[in-house]
C-alpha cells in the first residue's frame, strides 16, 4: 500500500475532524468575558483576570481570552445589566442587586445556591477611615452620631457599600439599645445628619474623603479603606475598626440569559469557580477581602482586625426584606434623609 | 460665538459675483456694518479696574486649572506621561473618542446644512417647531438625553423585542454612544448656519437659477461658499463638544474598559483608581484639543473679519 493518496483515508480524516469540531465547538476561539462589578473591586479583578487567563490558557491553549471589566455603584451596575449590558458574570456588592437582575429573568432564581458560601467567595466588613492621628478621637459608631463630626458615605440608593454602611450602623444601634427600633432610627438619623454629601458609589466617597479632604471620617468597606491607605500613604490616614460591624457578603453569579446566548457558560462558570480556589482566595486576601477558605484565612489572620460581626440574615431577615424596609421609595432611609 | 456671528453676517459673497451679473447682485449695495469702536468715555482707573477683574477671573478659573492639568500630567516626567497614553485601554478610549467625534461631525454637518437650508430658504408648515427642536439639546440635561436612549433601546425599552430578535446592540455599544453624542451636539452646526443663511436670503440662489444653474450647482457654487466659514466654525464647536461629552455618554456607555469608554470616561476611571498622573495625562490631551480649538477659532474669526472688509 503505497498509494500517495487514499480517498478512503481522506474521507476518514474529514469525518474525524468534523466530529471533533462538532463535539468541541470551542477548541480554539476568540472568547470574551464581561465581568460587571462594583466600585472597590477594580484592583482585585484586574489581578484576578490575569491569573484566571493564565489558568484558562493551560486547558484551552488555542483560545484568545479577553476579560473585560466594568465598574460603578452596585445598584447602578445591576440596572445596566437589566437594561441590556451583556455581562457574562456579575460580581456585585450585595445579594439584592443580583436578585433584582434575577427577577427580570436574566438569572435563575436559585443563583445563591449554585456556588458555596451564599455565592460570596470573599467577605468584608465596614470600618472607618480617619485622618492621621485620629484628631476627632473616633472609636466607635457613637462618635459618628455626635454633633460636629463630618461623615462621608455614599448614597444607599445607588451604592451597595452604602447600604452595608447603613445596616451596620443600624445593627450596632439595635444591639446597644436592646432591639429598640425607634432608638436605632434616631441614631442612624443623627449619623446621616452629619453626612451632607452622598456620592453615588463607594469609590466616589473615598475620593471625596482622601483626595478632596472633605469630612472627618469615611465609612468604608474594609478593603477600600486599606487600599486608600496603601495607595495614598499610611502617613495620612488611620483605620478604625468599630466594636461591632456587619459581615458583608459580596456575591457573584453567572448571568444565564447572556451566557446561553453567547455560548460562554463554561467559561463564565470556570471564572467564578476560580474565585474559590486557593489561588483566587489568595488574591482576595491580597486585596483585603476576607477569604472564605479557612486555611488561607488563617494565613492572613493578622491582616484583618478582630471584630464582632453579625449577618444580614440574623438581624434583618435577609436582603429582600432589608431592601424593602430601608431602601425602597418611602422606606426608612427616605424618611431619615428627607427631614 | 456672537463675535463670530457678527463678523459672519458682514461677509461679502465672491461666488455670487462669479455667477450673477453686477446689476443682479442685490447684496452689492449692502455695505458691511461696522462694529462701533471702543468708547473711551470711562475714566482710566475704572477701565483698568474692570480689565484687572476680568483678567484675574480668567486666570483663576480658566488658565490656572488648565496649567494644573499639564502640571499634574508631567509630574512624574515624560515617560510616565507617554506610558499613560500608550496603555491599551487609553488607546482604545482615544480611538473611540475620535471615531465618535468623526461620525458626529459628518452627521451634524449633513443635518445642519439640510436643516439650515430648509429653514432659511423655504417656507413650510412646522418651521418654527423645527427651529425649537433643533435648540432642544441646549436645554435638556445630557443625563436625560442618555436616559432617553436607555428607555428606547434598553432591554426593558420600547424597541427591546425587535432589537433582541435581530441581535442589534444599541446602548452599551458604539451606536448608543454615537446617538447620545449626536443628541448633545445636534444644534452646533445648524445654529451657526441658520441666522447667516436667513440673512443672506434667496436672492443669489434665484439669480443663479435664472441663469440656468442646476440645484446641485447652486448649492455647491453659491450657497456653500457663502456659509463655508460659519460651517467650519460649527464643525469646530461640534467636534470639541463631541470629544468632551461626559454625562450623556456615561449613561449609555456601560463603562466597559477598552471597549465603550471614551476619553472623558477613561479619565474618570483613572482618577478613581488613584492613577492621577495617567488620568491627567489623558485629560491633557483633551485640554490640548481645547487649545487647538481656541487657536483655530481665533484664526477663523480673523479670516471672517478680513472677509468682511
Amino acid at each position: 500500500m503505497s498509494a500517495p493518496f487514499s480517498l478512503k483515508r481522506f474521507a476518514g480524516a474529514v469525518a474525524v475532524s468534523l466530529s471533533a469540531a462538532l463535539a468541541l465547538p470551542a477548541v480554539a476561539a476568540d472568547v470574551t468575558l464581561l465581568n460587571v462589578s462594583y466600585d472597590p473591586t477594580r484592583e482585585l479583578y484586574t489581578d484576578f483576570n490575569k491569573a484566571f487567563s493564565a489558568e484558562w490558557a493551560k486547558t484551552h491553549p488555542g483560545d484568545t481570552l479577553t476579560i473585560r471589566q466594568s465598574h460603578g455603584g452596585s445598584g447602578k451596575q445591576a440596572r445596566s445589566v437589566i437594561d441590556g449590558l451583556e455581562a457574562d458574570v456579575v460580581t456585585l456588592a450585595l445579594a439584592y442587586d443580583i436578585d433584582e437582575i434575577a427577577d427580570r429573568g436574566f438569572i435563575a432564581q436559585d443563583w445563591q445556591k449554585r456556588l458555596p458560601d451564599n455565592a460570596a467567595p470573599y467577605t468584608s466588613t465596614i470600618v472607618f477611615l480617619v485622618r492621621k492621628g485620629n484628631p476627632k478621637g473616633i472609636k466607635d459608631w457613637d462618635d459618628l452620631a455626635k454633633a460636629g463630626t463630618k461623615v462621608v458615605t455614599p448614597n444607599p440608593k445607588t451604592s451597595g457599600g452604602a447600604r452595608w454602611n447603613f445596616l451596620a450602623a443600624w445593627g450596632y444601634a439595635l444591639k446597644k439599645n436592646g432591639g429598640d427600633e425607634a432608638k436605632a432610627k434616631e441614631f442612624v438619623k443623627a449619623i446621616y445628619k452629619n453626612a451632607p454629601v452622598l456620592d453615588t458609589g463607594a469609590r466616589g466617597s473615598t475620593v471625596t474623603f482622601v483626595e478632596r479632604g472633605i469630612g472627618d471620617v469615611l465609612i468604608a468597606w474594609e478593603n477600600e479603606a486599606y487600599l486608600a491607605v496603601n495607595e495614598l500613604g499610611p502617613d495620612k490616614f488611620d483605620i478604625v475598626t468599630p466594636s461591632i460591624s456587619i459581615l458583608a457578603e459580596p456575591p457573584v453569579a453567572v448571568v444565564d440569559k447572556v451566557v446561553d446566548k453567547r455560548g460562554t457558560r463554561a467559561l463564565a462558570e470556570a471564572y467564578l469557580k476560580y474565585l474559590y480556589t486557593p489561588a483566587g482566595q489568595e488574591l482576595s486576601a491580597k486585596h483585603y477581602y476576607r477569604p472564605r477558605n479557612e486555611a488561607i484565612a488563617a494565613k492572613y489572620k493578622d491582616k484583618f482586625a478582630d471584630v464582632q460581626l453579625f449577618t444580614i440574615d440574623q438581624v434583618f431577615g435577609g436582603w429582600r426584606k432589608a431592601q424593602k424596609t430601608f431602601f425602597s421609595d418611602g422606606g426608612v432611609f427616605d424618611q431619615i434623609y428627607a427631614n | 460665538m456672537t463675535l463670530a456671528a457678527d463678523a459672519l453676517r458682514t461677509t461679502t459673497h465672491p461666488a455670487a459675483h462669479a455667477l450673477a451679473s453686477e446689476g443682479l447682485n442685490t447684496h452689492a449695495g449692502a455695505l458691511p456694518a461696522r462694529r462701533p469702536g471702543p468708547t473711551n468715555s470711562e475714566p482710566k482707573a475704572v477701565r483698568i479696574a474692570i480689565i484687572t477683574v476680568a483678567l484675574l477671573f480668567l486666570g483663576l478659573f480658566i488658565a490656572l486649572p488648565l496649567i494644573s492639568v499639564f502640571y499634574e500630567a508631567f509630574k512624574r516626567g515624560w515617560l510616565a506621561y507617554v506610558a499613560a497614553l500608550v496603555e491599551p485601554d487609553a488607546l482604545a478610549a482615544i480611538r473611540l473618542t475620535l471615531l465618535v467625534a468623526g461620525i458626529s461631525v459628518v452627521a451634524n454637518v449633513t443635518f445642519g446644512l439640510v436643516a439650515a437650508w430648509a429653514i432659511a430658504k423655504f417656507e413650510f408648515p412646522g418651521k418654527s417647531l423645527l427651529i425649537t427642536l433643533i435648540d432642544l439639546p441646549f436645554s435638556v440635561s445630557p443625563v436625560v438625553a442618555g436616559l432617553v436612549y436607555v428607555l428606547l433601546f434598553g432591554s426593558q425599552g420600547l424597541f427591546a423585542a425587535y432589537l433582541q430578535a435581530w441581535d442589534i446592540k444599541i446602548i452599551f455599544a458604539l451606536p448608543g454612544i454615537v446617538l447620545a453624542t449626536l443628541f448633545v451636539t445636534f444644534p452646533f452646526v445648524a445654529r451657526e448656519l441658520i441666522p447667516l443663511m436667513q440673512e443672506q436670503g434667496t436672492a443669489e440662489e434665484e439669480a443663479a437659477a435664472s441663469l440656468g444653474a442646476s440645484g446641485l450647482s447652486i448649492f455647491f457654487r453659491v450657497t456653500l461658499p457663502n456659509v463655508k466659514w460659519a460651517l467650519l466654525y460649527g464643525v469646530l464647536l461640534c467636534n470639541a463638544r463631541a470629544m468632551g461629552e461626559f454625562g450623556a455618554v456615561s449613561v449609555v456607555s456601560g463603562h466597559i474598559r477598552g471597549l465603550t469608554n471614551t476619553m472623558p470616561l477613561h479619565i474618570e476611571i483613572l482618577y478613581n483608581e488613584y492613577q492621577f498622573v495617567a488620568s491627567f495625562a489623558v485629560a491633557s490631551l483633551l485640554a490640548l484639543l481645547a487649545l487647538v480649538t481656541l487657536i483655530a477659532k481665533t484664526l477663523l474669526e480673523a479670516r471672517l473679519v478680513e472677509d468682511a472688509q
